[in-house]
Formats: C-alpha cells, sequence, structure tokens
C-alpha cells in the first residue's frame, strides 16, 4: 500500500504581524514541514523608479527615505554619492563627516527594530518595548537636524542640508554612554535565554558559497564568515578615518545575524564618539552656487543667491551625461544606485538596488525543510522592509 | 597580488577578445559592451575563470531608449570580493528579442529577471517561473517604458454599490502637469575662461 501524502497551501501575510509588512507568502506544507515558500511582493509598489525620472535631482532625494523608512539617510546618501560622483565634485570634511555620524545612528535605529521585533516574533515581548524607547531618542537626533524623525531629506548632493544645531554634538554623546548599557541589557535577555536559542540556533542556515551564489549582502553576507563590508573594502566618505572593526559570523544561522547585528551596533557607537571627537570645523556642503541653495541669511542681501536660489529650486542643477552605479553598506546590507544621466536636470534613469530584495528572494531555498514556526524566525533574521524591497 | 581595474580591462579584453565590442573604464568602474548572443558565455566566464572571480550578482535592470532601433540596454552589474572589482556589462536589444536568462549560473537572477520582464516587458528564454513580480495582479502595459505614462492607466477604490474594490481609469481634476524648466543657464562662464586662459598665459 502506498502511503498518500497531501500538502496543503497556507497563506501568510499580507496582513500578518510577523510579516513585517506587506509580505504575502504561499506555504506549501507536509505537516508542520515546509516543503515550498513562493514570496508575493509589489503589495507596497509604488513605482519610485519611475517617479524619480519625473523629479529633479533634489526633488527625487524624499523618495529615498520611503525605501527603507527605518533608516532613512542611509539610502539617500547613496543617491547623493551616484551624484557627486557624476558632477564631479567634493564634499567638505565637515559633511563627511556628519554624514558618517548619521549613517551611524541610521545603522543602530536598523538594527534595534530589527534584533527587537525578531525576538518579538520568537516571543519576547520586553526587547521591543526597551528598543523602541532608545530609537525614539535617536529619532529625536534626526529630528533636531532635518526637522522630521523619518523623512530627513538631509543628505543632499554636495554634503548636508545644514550644519548641526547646538548642543546635538553633546546629546548625542551623552546617549553614546548611556546606550552600551542598554545592549547589555537587551543582551542579558536574549543572548543566553533558551528560548531565544531554540528558536534561532541552527535555524536557517547559510554557508558561504550559498550566500554569494543568492547575492546576499552586509549582515546576511557576514553571518556565514564572509569579511566583506564596503566600508571597510572600498571606503567611501571618509570611513577610513575610522577605526572599527567588523564582526564575523561562524554558522550563518539567524542565531550568528543576531550576534553580528549586536555587535555592529557597539562598533556604530564606537564610531559615532570618534566622530564627534573629531568633527572638524568648515562648511557642511559644497560651496558651488550652481549646485547647492546659498544660506538664508544671503538671499536678502546678495542678488546673486537670490538668483541660485530660483533656479536651483526650479530647474535644479543639471549633471553631465554618464552612467554610474554607487553603493553603500546599508545596515540590511548593499545598498546601490544606478544612476544614468542623459546631461539634463532630471535623472534618465535610476535602478534601485536594494539589499532585501535578494535575501527575500531565499527564502524558499532558506525555509525548504524548517518547521512553520520558523518562519517568522527566519524572516526576522532577513531584515525586511518592504518599502525597500517593493520599491 | 590584487588587481587594478587595468589588469581587469586587460584580462576581460584578452580572455574575450572576440566577444567585447567597446571597454572602457568610468570612475574606476570598467564598462564592457558585449552582444546577445554572447551574454551567458561572458557571465559564465566572469563568474568562473580563476583571474577574474566575479562571484556575486549585484543587480541587472534594464534602460528603455525608445528612439533608438535597438530599444532596450539591458546592464549586469558583478562584484567579485577576491579583487574588490565591479563589471557593469551592457547589452543593446531590440523590443522582439528574447535575452539567455543566467539564473543557471546565479540563481538570484530569478527574480532580477522577473522584475525586468515586468517593468520593460523583456523576456528570457529558459526563465523557470516568468511571472509578473512587483505591480498588481492582472497587471497590464510595462511601467517603465519610456511611453508608460507617469499617472498610469488605472486606478482602483472601494465601490460602495459593488461592496468591493474595483478599478476604472484615471479620472484626474487636473492634467498633469510636467513642467520644463530648462533654459540655457550659463551663467558667467564664458568670462571665467577667459580669465583662466589670461592667467595661464601669463603665467
Amino acid at each position: 500500500m502506498v502511503k498518500q501524502t497531501k500538502t496543503m497551501n497556507l497563506n501568510f501575510g499580507p496582513q500578518h504581524p510577523a510579516a513585517h509588512g506587506v509580505l504575502r507568502l504561499i506555504l506549501e506544507l507536509d505537516g508542520e514541514v515546509v516543503e515550498k515558500a513562493d514570496p508575493h511582493i509589489g503589495l507596497l509598489h509604488r513605482g519610485t523608479e519611475k517617479l524619480i525620472e519625473h523629479k529633479t535631482y533634489s526633488q527625487a532625494v524624499p523618495y529615498f527615505d520611503r525605501l527603507d523608512y527605518v533608516a532613512p539617510m542611509n539610502q539617500e546618501h547613496a543617491f547623493a554619492l551616484a551624484i557627486e560622483k557624476l558632477l564631479n565634485i567634493e564634499v567638505p570634511i565637515r559633511g563627511q563627516y556628519i554624514r558618517v555620524l548619521f549613517c551611524e545612528i541610521g545603522r543602530i535605529l536598523s538594527h534595534l527594530l530589527n534584533i527587537t521585533t525578531q525576538a518579538l516574533d520568537v516571543g519576547a515581548l520586553t526587547p521591543s518595548l526597551w528598543g523602541f524607547e532608545e530609537r525614539e531618542t535617536l529619532m529625536t537626533f534626526y529630528e533636531r537636524v532635518s526637522g522630521s524623525r523619518l523623512h530627513a531629506n538631509y543628505f543632499r548632493a554636495g554634503g548636508v542640508h545644514q550644519d548641526l544645531p547646538g548642543g546635538l554634538n553633546e546629546d548625542i554623546l551623552k546617549f553614546c554612554h548611556t546606550f552600551p548599557k542598554v545592549i547589555d541589557d537587551l543582551e542579558t535577555l536574549l543572548t543566553d535565554n533558551r528560548i531565544f536559542k531554540q528558536r534561532n540556533v541552527d535555524i536557517g542556515i547559510v554557508t558561504k558559497e550559498e550566500a554569494l551564489e543568492h547575492s546576499f549582502s552586509g549582515v546576511m553576507l557576514r553571518g556565514s564568515g564572509i569579511a566583506w563590508d564596503l566600508r571597510k573594502s572600498q571606503p567611501y566618505e571618509c570611513y577610513q578615518d575610522f577605526n572599527f572593526k567588523i564582526p564575523i559570523g561562524k554558522n550563518g544561522d539567524c542565531y550568528d545575524r543576531y550576534l553580528c547585528r549586536i555587535e555592529e551596533m557597539r562598533q556604530s557607537v564606537e564610531i559615532i564618539k570618534d566622530c564627534i571627537d573629531k568633527m572638524p570645523s568648515g562648511p557642511v556642503k559644497n560651496v558651488d552656487g550652481k549646485i547647492t541653495p546659498p544660506p538664508k541669511e544671503d538671499l536678502k542681501r546678495s542678488m546673486e543667491a537670490v538668483i541660485h536660489h530660483f533656479k536651483l529650486f526650479s530647474e535644479g542643477f543639471r549633471v553631465p551625461e554618464g552612467e554610474i552605479y554607487a553603493a553603500v553598506e546599508a545596515p540590511k546590507g548593499e545598498f546601490g544606485v544606478y544612476l544614468i544621466s542623459d546631461g539634463s536636470n532630471k535623472p534618465y534613469k535610476c535602478k534601485i538596488r536594494a539589499p532585501g530584495f535578494s535575501h527575500l528572494q531565499a527564502m524558499d531555498y532558506l525555509i525548504k525543510g524548517h518547521m512553520l514556526a520558523d518562519v517568522p524566525a527566519v524572516i526576522g533574521s532577513l531584515d525586511l522592509v518592504f518599502g525597500e524591497i517593493d520599491r | 597580488m590584487s588587481m587594478t581595474v587595468y589588469d581587469l580591462e586587460q584580462t576581460v579584453n584578452s580572455g574575450l577578445t572576440t566577444t567585447v565590442k567597446i571597454s572602457k573604464i568610468n570612475f574606476g568602474q570598467l564598462f564592457i559592451e558585449i552582444d546577445i548572443e554572447a551574454l551567458y558565455s561572458t557571465i559564465l566566464y566572469l563568474k568562473t575563470n580563476n583571474k577574474c572571480r566575479f562571484k556575486q550578482l549585484i543587480d541587472i535592470t534594464a534602460v528603455d531608449y525608445p528612439e533608438k532601433e535597438k530599444r532596450f540596454k539591458l546592464v549586469y552589474l558583478l562584484l567579485s570580493h577576491e579583487n574588490n572589482l565591479r563589471i557593469l556589462i551592457n547589452i543593446n536589444i531590440d523590443e522582439k528579442t528574447h535575452a539567455p536568462s543566467i539564473t543557471k549560473i546565479f540563481p538570484s537572477a530569478n527574480w532580477m529577471e522577473r522584475e525586468i520582464f515586468d517593468m520593460y516587458g523583456i523576456k528570457f528564454s529558459d526563465h523557470p517561473d516568468l511571472r509578473r513580480i512587483l505591480t498588481d495582479y492582472g497587471f497590464d502595459g510595462y511601467p517603465l517604458r519610456k511611453d508608460f505614462p507617469l499617472t498610469g492607466h488605472l486606478e482602483v477604490r472601494y465601490s460602495e454599490e459593488k461592496k468591493k474594490v474595483i478599478s476604472e481609469p484615471v479620472k484626474l481634476d487636473q492634467e498633469y502637469r510636467d513642467f520644463d524648466f530648462e533654459s540655457p543657464w550659463e551663467g558667467t562662464k564664458y568670462v571665467k575662461e577667459e580669465i583662466q586662459k589670461k592667467e595661464t598665459k601669463e603665467k
């Protein structure tokens, strides 16, 4: 007699708290074992790339905040770098330091959310309450410098929008002194926690070769033991000035990726401290009036400033013809912008390379043979944000 | 010994003499242009060759040039961790040509090719599962083509009579306005150049 097996199809999401957004997963189950996972994405597709083709370069920046809305400035960074390379302009050193400072704040923001919600998915409620408190503090830094907590629109081509307001450096430093204690507290709840380990150790293992084959980047790559971080290997901005370590995982499972993220937060705190310590003085953006707007006070006195201001906010600046791929190490992995300019004031083509896209693609391979209950753990450790996957 | 981008250009040009049509280095990145027939073998060569070692596919994308005879440009971005180098491969194809799928070389090409199919309507032969990916179920048209309107064709709303979400043609209260701000804004460029010329003469 042949034993008959029947698989069951389960529709996971798109409205499910553990789906981290609008992920629809069609799972094929044999009992509780997942045989096939087919992610359906695009439920948050807003046509960002199409919209950018119809906007001037400076109008396109806010769209990048809305990609990975957990660490908005890191996305703007890639776009700004691409434009700067095409324009062949320099960012003043203070501008570069401010950018590094806020990129690292973004990294902490993203990792905090990821670690705590992953813990939430596997049954621990407290970390998310503690983590969100810290996130709130960090977002007030965003607010003080750019005016908004999330959609900052702060990194512009040629530098950053404004200089840091008075007292911000001191407050960030204060945060840097108290925050390691919070990481320690989180670790006492999670790192040796029996339940957390049972849910994460040896789940979703990625080998080195497979990590490369599946175009993984960021923590997904480092968790599998590949020493690769764009901040070290292809230093952009002024990352070569900083001394920091890159944590590498050993087993490539969800637990190792969690450990990598914890350590990366500690390293980010060090970079932030170092950054404030070494912060040079000077302008925060390129002083070429044809690219960056003039300071507000000049508008009352200088005719040229008024003309520049008007032209920049109506026509915008023009970017010489060319194509470029610029990438940054965003918290989630390699975030890249492939930009083609036809010499006008709007990008001809802007392709956004989101790290989460390739990570989610590997879902089927990661989850095959695992139990249904492991699905949230794996989704959590992939660090998915649908803003950037669906674009 | 690490390889520079110039070494890479030489290696690629000598290894793929017949296939590389153009190679150039811009902003420290190597761009090569090849024919669609050579795509599969070139990618395989770049991945398996001991010197190149492009083990990671970063992205695939396409660009639409409606006025050209070969309308689309496919762009493949590869990264080599060992050499710390990137390469961009450009291929021009027309609307009817099918591109070969490289999912057998890089499994991650699967979704990237699906996205290009979804956005530009370029078909990939031998692709295991060529469905739309980002757009809505039952979507019609290829949104990233230059002739696709920014507002799209359909909009959705909840119909109170039918008690369900329905889609109907887009109705705009005001026409979409694409302002053309472009003007010859040359400023004082010619004066600057003259001053520079004078200065260099004096030196």
